[in-house]
This record gives structure tokens, C-alpha cells and sequence, in this order.
């Protein structure tokens, strides 16, 4: 009662303040100069002897025919494509401008993470790490896209996008530190693995509930465009990720209050065991974008080139126009969704694994570059030796460092340490002191106190 | 209220219609007295105390920013009336009808150095963002260790009953916060309170929910110090001293303490009254150090008993003062019901009576 009884309060209130801005309009329009012309008064401010104010500000035609839209009769979203699965571009004018140094560390960037993810993979199958995600078949969709991207705008990721930080240069020890979760980790051991983080990367640490970074982005984007850094924010979701309230939330405030935000949507046709035509029955999240008022693009998200291509363009249409993009790349979740996942409960593993041999993102920028001839096989089998070196190494030293000191997990909660908590801490200190023997000490560091 | 004085006398006597008696509040408002070194002040209400602290934080922080639903021409509470002509449209900004978004959105703004200040239309529609604010903007900094923060996130809600507002527009949440390490929760008992109180969670580097008690905003007018001042978090007011027996509470319930303290001193009954004012991380030696002292201890809160912030302060004084109390903790609190039912405000509600019988039944324990 008292809701309605205020919003009546706050329409009577509109409805005066609407009167007075399109009297004030009115005033503005007739009073006009005559150095501009009254067309183009007309055209910038709204119409308003045709526009009534309780119908929205969005005015379509009056129709007599009544029609139901069935979406299931628009053609679908075209899907951007540059590199095909041969590793050759239909398109010339296409290709993006990159020298043989950008391939090659493009290149290497994707096949390092595949390194990366099956020693890590394999470790914690051992036991040596508790939790693993691998990110197989969607090297292009990170490496791609931070290739567009300055270093400095600041990513949102959901948990599958390593690759955008082995681009920016995250190095292989802080990956496997974060997994150990040793003292040397960006979060010190305090999450489970993948949930990476990192300031001088403008990575912003990654937490396991999905979506909630979505409408965080926006406000990101809100502070990067009234500081007028010329930065954006780029946001990676699933499509699963996409069916949360926050995802909704995140595209209607980025419309609405007109932020720099690239929205990229991986659609990789998989959440866990559930497959799109459970998650959505319009045209992906590509259709979406339109609804919300938004600029959108869909590409093949096995495509280096493409989602190269799309960023970059998202990120300049996102700058100059001050308003968010989204771009849905369509790819293939080619591992299992985690450690604990077994996806041959729900899918045929041949046929991912046959898919997979067919046509992957790093197969196609191989083929092109051995066309283009700055790699060869010579290259490729030097690479996968040193590659697996690398993190062999990387991973041996990094299981030998130890955990952050206990006192470690009663820091930051707040900015700082609460006399509650030092307290609680205390207890714990004294508790352990005289409990030792049941806690393994050896594997963390000592306290300072 | 609207009713003219004389009218309102005859009415209560002659009329037992809930219609005119709903106008009548269950508490006395208690006038404080400003801090004299805080220089000239102005009369204002809660609203307009709120509405003098976000202006001067617009004024100093050029970063700060004020948005949610309606806040645009000035809010449903009229709390951010003329700020958006005076500081810009885009630093007070309506927002889409999405708690979960601004909340949301607040995180993201504070993250990239916003001074971010959100407002939840009522204290009962912060549940959508609720997830933001437990699993994300309390977590901020310690599952980034530090890496990242959203201290500069401030959350701003009416709160508490109102005497009509039924089960949407009544209640007091902030036990469903307290659970949650990593936030503050900062309830005001008055204007001069609120001003300090907020600017302080504004200030303060870690994310603040800040409840607004909405009973007050137009009837608790004070001298209210026109420039800027803090009082400090996680600090209790002893806002009288006494003897006999300890009185807690928060926000608008305070005055109902105050009130049955002057009630019993009739009694010879010598009462000390404190207003615990942040509620996490909440002032636990001021409290016990009364309760050392007196020997009893009452809680009073309009949210229901169970699970509500009184059970953690019975809890943890029983274990610290166990050798001092003389008699058991009480508290008077709200009924295990949705509060408020719009009809049985009066009988719902942890009154003077409620609290007096309460106190006198410690004191002959």
C-alpha cells in the first residue's frame, strides 16, 4: 500500500518534471537561432508534439494486422568467419595485420595453455592438486580477443579464459602457484584452483559464482567513462552463465546508462551436462543483444582472426559511441567441464574427440602459418618439447614452495584486521601451539608472530 | 504527523478507530544536543541529514556517485533531492528497477576507485542482491587477498517499521547480514547520529549496508552540525549511564529504551542505556564491560527473536559476563512472524510495556 501510495507520489512527481522539460523544450525549439535550422533542432530533441509521455521512448508504427513474431522463423544470426578449418581466408581483405612475431606468439600462446592444462589436468588426477578446468577448444576465443584489447582494460573472466592472462603475460608459475595455492599465489591459497587474479594484468580475481561479474563490469565501465581514460572493460560469460538474472541485469544497465563494455558470450554448448536447447530456445545469446538496445556480433569462436577481427572493432564502436557490445563466439567445449566432470555420462567422447582432430582454433592458425611460411614441422616438434619443458619445470618448483602462514586466513577480511578477529586468531594460534602434532605444519610457511 | 493537535487529543480519547490511531508512533522521539566544537548547525530532519551528508561527500570526492531507483529527481524518501541539479547527471543517476544491478554495479563502480552509493528503495528489496553482497562484495578482498577491493562501496536502505508499512515495507534485516564477514552494517537512532555515521561507512574502506530508520526521516528533527564530521564504526554509545541493568538496542527501538529507562527510574530502577549503532562488527567490550558493571542485560530489537543480532549479543555476553549477571539475558523482540502484519502492528511490536514487564522481572530475579 505504501509502495503504490509512493509511486503515485513519485508519477505525480515525473509527470511534473516531464511537463516542464518538454515545456522547456518547447521553449527551446521555438526560441531556436536562425544560424541552425529548425530541422536540425527538431532532430535533436525529441518529437514531442507526437509523443505521449506514458508509451515509452521507443515509438513503432500503428499496424491493424495482428501478427505474433515467432522467432523461430527469423533467420538466424550470421556467424563471422575469416579462417575456415583449412586455415585459408575466403575474405582477403580480412585478414588481420599481423607481423610473423604476433602469429607465432599467438600461436604459442594457445598451444602452451593445451600444455599447461594437460600436465595440470593430469596433476591433480594424481592427487597433487585438489580441482582443475582445462580450457580445450577455446584457445581462440582468449587469445584472440586480448590480442584486440589494450593491456590496460580491465577483464571480468568467469573461470575458462587463462588464455587471455598467458596473452597478457601471466607467467606459467603464477598459473600453477594459484593451483598449489602456496604462499606465492595471487589469492594465497585462500580459493580453489583456476581462480586466478592479477592487478598489474588487469585481471580482476576470478570468483566460482557464475554471472555475478556481469553487472560488475558495468560499473567498471561507468568509472572508466567518466574518468575518461580510453580504457573499456571486456566481460567473458558461457552461455550458460547467460541464463543467470545477473546477466540480465548486467545488459539492460549497460544499454541503459551507455558504458564502454564488451560482453563476450563464449558459447561453447556446454554447461556442465547441459546442452543449449536446455538453456535458451531463441538464437543463442546473439539475439538477445537487440532486445537490450545493444550492438551485436556473432563469430566463429574457432576463429583466431574472427574473434581478433570482432573485438577490435567492438572495442573502438565501444569507445566512440560510449556504448556496450556483445559478442557471442560460437565454439566447443572440448574437455570435461572440471576434474569432477566425467563427460562421457552425457556425450559421446569419440565424437568430440574426432570434432576436435578435424578442426581446432590452433590447428587452423598452423595450417596458416605454414602457408604462410613462418612455421614448420621442424618448429612444431621444437616447440612441443620446449613447451613441455617449460612447464614440467615451472611445476616442480612451484609444488615445493609452501603455503601462506595460518595467520594468512584471518587477513582481509576487512581492510583491517578487526579486534574480533585478532582475537579469533589468537585462540587459533594457541589452539595449534598446543595441538601440533594434529596439524601438518611442515606445510606452511612460519607466522611473523 | 498531519493531524492538528487539538483534533488529535479528542480523537484518542473518543475514537478507537485503527484508521486515526495508526497516525500515532509507538516511540518518543529523543532530541540529542549537538556537538558544540562541531560549530553552527541547522534543524533538520533525518531526510534532510541524509540528504546534507551525500552533498558534502559529492562536494569533496569527485569520484563519488549516487544511484539506484528513483534517486533522480530526488528519491521516494525525497534523500537526494536536488543533488542531480547541483552535482550532475552523471553522478546521481536512476538505475533500472534491479536491486541485484545496483548492487552489482556499485561493486564493479568501487572496484575501478568509485566512491559508490547505492540505494536499495526499501530495506525488504535487498534480497535479490543478496548474492552480490554476501558471495561477492563481502568476499572482495579476501579471495583476491587483497588484490582487488569494493571499500568504496556503500549500501543505503530505509529500514524498520513505519506503522503501516506491513510485510514489504517493515522489516529490519540486518541479522540476515550479520552472518556475513566482510560487510559493515551501521543502524542511525537520529539525524545527528545518521550524519556522522554515514559519512564514516563512506569513508570507510570496506563495503558498509547502511539502514535508514524511514519512521524518522520526517520526525526526528535535531540541531544537526552543517559541517562535516565522522563518528567512528564498531563503537556503542553509553547514551546514559546506570546501575542496575543493561538496555541495548538500535535505530528507532532506542528511543523505546529511553523511554522505559525514564519509566523505571521511577521505580528507582537506575537503567543504562546503550545504542550498539554498528551492528558488524559490533562493539563487543562496551557491552560487556556495562553488563560486568550492572549485572543484567536487555536487547531489544523489532526484528524477530529468533536468529536476530540479539541472540549473538545474548550469546557472547552470557559467555563473557557469565560471573557477573544476576539474572538471565533478555530480549524483547519481535514475534517469530512476518513482520510487521499490517493490522497488529500494535500488538507485534517489542513496546515500552513489553520491555518494562521484561525489566522488572530481571530485577526480581
Amino acid at each position: 500500500m505504501f509502495r503504490v501510495y509512493s509511486n503515485t507520489r513519485v508519477i505525480y512527481g515525473l509527470c511534473r518534471a516531464l511537463n516542464n522539460q518538454i515545456s522547456k523544450r518547447y521553449q527551446s525549439s521555438s526560441s531556436s537561432s536562425t544560424t541552425t535550422t529548425a530541422a536540425a533542432n527538431v532532430a535533436l530533441e525529441p518529437n514531442v508534439s507526437k509523443m505521449s509521455m506514458f508509451s515509452g521512448h521507443i515509438k513503432g508504427a500503428i499496424t491493424n494486422n495482428l501478427e505474433f513474431i515467432r522467432p523461430e522463423n527469423i533467420t538466424p544470426i550470421s556467424m563471422y568467419q575469416v579462417l575456415d578449418s583449412d586455415g585459408s581466408i575466403k575474405e582477403k581483405s580480412h585478414t588481420p595485420d599481423f607481423t610473423d612475431e604476433d602469429l607465432i606468439k599467438m600461436y604459442k600462446d594457445m598451444t602452451l595453455l593445451n600444455v599447461l592444462d594437460r600436465i595440470l589436468y593430469e596433476s591433480q588426477r594424481q592427487g597433487r592438486i585438489s580441482f582443475y578446468m582445462t580450457n580445450f577448444g577455446e584457445e581462440a576465443t582468449h587469445i584472440g580477443s586480448a590480442a584486440a584489447l589494450n593491456a590496460k582494460d580491465l577483464v571480468y573472466g568467469q573461470y575458462r579464459e587463462a588464455g587471455v592472462l598467458m596473452y597478457r603475460g601471466f607467467k606459467l608459475h603464477e598459473f600453477i602457484d594459484q593451483c598449489f595455492g602456496n604462499a606465492r599465489s595471487s589469492c594465497k591459497g585462500v580459493q580453489m584452483p583456476v581462480h586466478y587474479g592479477s592487478t598489474d594484468l588487469s585481471f580482476v580475481t576470478i570468483s566460482s559464482t557464475l554471472a555475478t561479474q556481469m553487472p560488475q563490469a558495468v560499473g567498471s565501465a561507468y568509472a572508466y567513462k567518466r574518468a575518461q581514460n580510453g580504457l573499456c572493460v571486456v566481460c567473458y560469460f558461457g552461455e550458460g552463465a547467460a541464463s543467470e538474472g545477473d546477466a540480465h541485469a548486467a545488459l539492460n544497465f549497460a544499454a541503459t546508462l551507455e558504458v564502454p563494455v564488451i560482453f563476450f558470450c563464449r558459447n561453447n554448448g556446454y554447461a556442465i551436462s547441459t546442452t543449449t536447447v536446455d538453456q535458451y530456445r531463441g538464437d543463442g545469446i546473439a539475439s538477445r543483444g537487440a532486445g537490450y538496445g545493444m550492438a551485436t556480433t556473432r563469430v566463429d569462436g574457432n576463429d583466431l582472426f574472427a574473434v581478433y577481427n570482432a573485438t577490435k572493432a567492438a572495442r573502438e564502436l565501444a569507445l566512440n559511441e560510449m556504448r556496450p557490445v556483445l559478442i557471442e563466439a560460437m565454439t566447443l567445449r572440448v574437455g570435461h567441464h572440471s576434474t569432477s566432470d566425467d563427460s562421457s555420462a552425457y556425450r559421446s567422447i569419440d565424437e568430440v574427440r574426432s570434432r576436435d582432430k578435424r578442426d581446432n582454433p590452433s590447428l587452423r592458425v598452423r595450417k596458416y602459418m605454414y602457408n604462410r611460411g613462418c612455421w614448420n614441422e621442424e618448429k612444431e616438434e621444437q616447440w612441443t618439447k620446449d613447451s613441455q619443458k617449460m612447464v614440467m619445470e615451472a611445476f616442480a618448483n612451484c609444488e615445493k614452495t609452501k603455503r601462506a602462514p595460518i595467520s594468512t586466513m584471518f587477513e582481509n577480511i576487512y581492510d583491517k584486521m578487526e579486534p574480533h578477529l585478532q582475537r579469533q586468531m589468537k585462540e587459533m594460534k594457541e589452539h595449534v601451539r598446543q595441538n601440533h602434532d594434529h596439524f601438518p605444519l611442515s606445510l606452511y610457511e612460519q607466522s611473523s608472530t | 504527523m498531519n493531524l492538528p493537535i487539538h483534533r488529535l487529543i479528542t480523537t484518542v480519547s473518543t475514537c478507537s478507530s485503527f484508521f486515526l490511531r495508526r497516525r500515532l508512533a509507538h516511540f518518543t522521539f529523543f532530541k540529542d544536543k549537538p556537538d558544540p566544537s562541531h560549530g553552527p548547525t541547522k534543524e533538520m530532519n533525518l531526510c534532510q541529514t541524509i540528504q546534507n551528508a551525500l552533498g558534502i561527500t559529492l562536494g569533496n570526492d569527485h569520484t563519488a556517485i549516487i544511484f539506484g531507483e528513483d534517486v533522480a529527481f530526488g528519491g521516494v524518501f525525497r534523500c537526494t533531492a536536488d543533488l542531480r541539479s547541483k552535482y550532475g547527471a552523471d553522478r546521481v543517476f536512476n538505475t533500472p528497477l534491479c536491486e541485484q544491478g545496483i548492487v552489482a554495479f556499485g561493486i564493479g563502480a568501487a572496484v575501478a576507485g568509485t566512491t559508490a552509493i547505492a540505494e536499495i528503495q526499501f530495506a525488504d528489496y535487498i534480497f535479490p542482491a543478496y548474492d552480490q553482497i554476501v558471495n561477492e562484495a563481502a568476499k572482495y578482498r579476501y579471495r583476491s587477498q587483497n588484490l582487488f577491493n569494493c571499500g568504496r562501496l556503500t549500501i543505503r536502505a530505509p529500514w524498520g517499521a513505519v506503522g503501516h508499512g506491513a510485510l514489504y515495507h517493515s522489516q529490519s534485516p540486518e541479522a540476515q547480514f550479520l552472518h556475513t564477514p566482510g560487510i559493515k552494517v551501521v543502524i542511525p537512532r537520529s539525524a545527528i547520529q545518521a550524519k556522522g555515521l554515514l559519512l564514516s561507512c563512506i569513508k570507510d574502506d570496506n563495503p558498509c549496508i547502511f539502514f535508514e530508520p524511514k519512521i524518522l526521516y520526517r520526525s526526528a528533527k535535531e540541531d544537526v552540525p552543517l559541517k562535516e564530521y565522522t563518528i567512528p564504526l564498531s563503537k556503542a554509545e553509553i547514551i546514559s549511564e546506570g546501575s542496575d541493568v543493561t538496555l541495548v538496542s538500535w535505530g528507532t527501538q532506542v528511543h523505546v529504551i529511553r523511554e522505559v529507562a525514564q519509566m523505571a527510574a521511577k521505580d528507582n530502577i537506575s537503567c543504562e542505556v546503550i545504542d550498539l549503532r554498528t551492528i558488524l562488527p559490533w562493539d563487543i567490550d562496551t557491552i560487556c564491560q556495562s553488563v560486568s558493571k550492572t549485572g543484567r542485560l536487555l536487547i531489544s530489537h523489532e526484528a524477530p527473536i529468533t536468529g536476530g543480532v540479539g541472540a549473538e549479543i545474548a550469546a557472547t555476553v552470557s559467555k563473557e559476563c557469565f560471573l557477573n549477571l544476576e539474572a538471565p539475558i533478555e530480549r524483547v523482540c519481535g514475534y517469530d512472524i512476518h513482520p510487521i502484519p499490517h493490522v497488529f502492528e500494535p500488538f507485534y511490536f517489542p513496546s515500552k510495556w513489553r520491555c518494562l514487564e521484561v525489566l522488572k522481572r530481571m530485577l526480581n530475579f
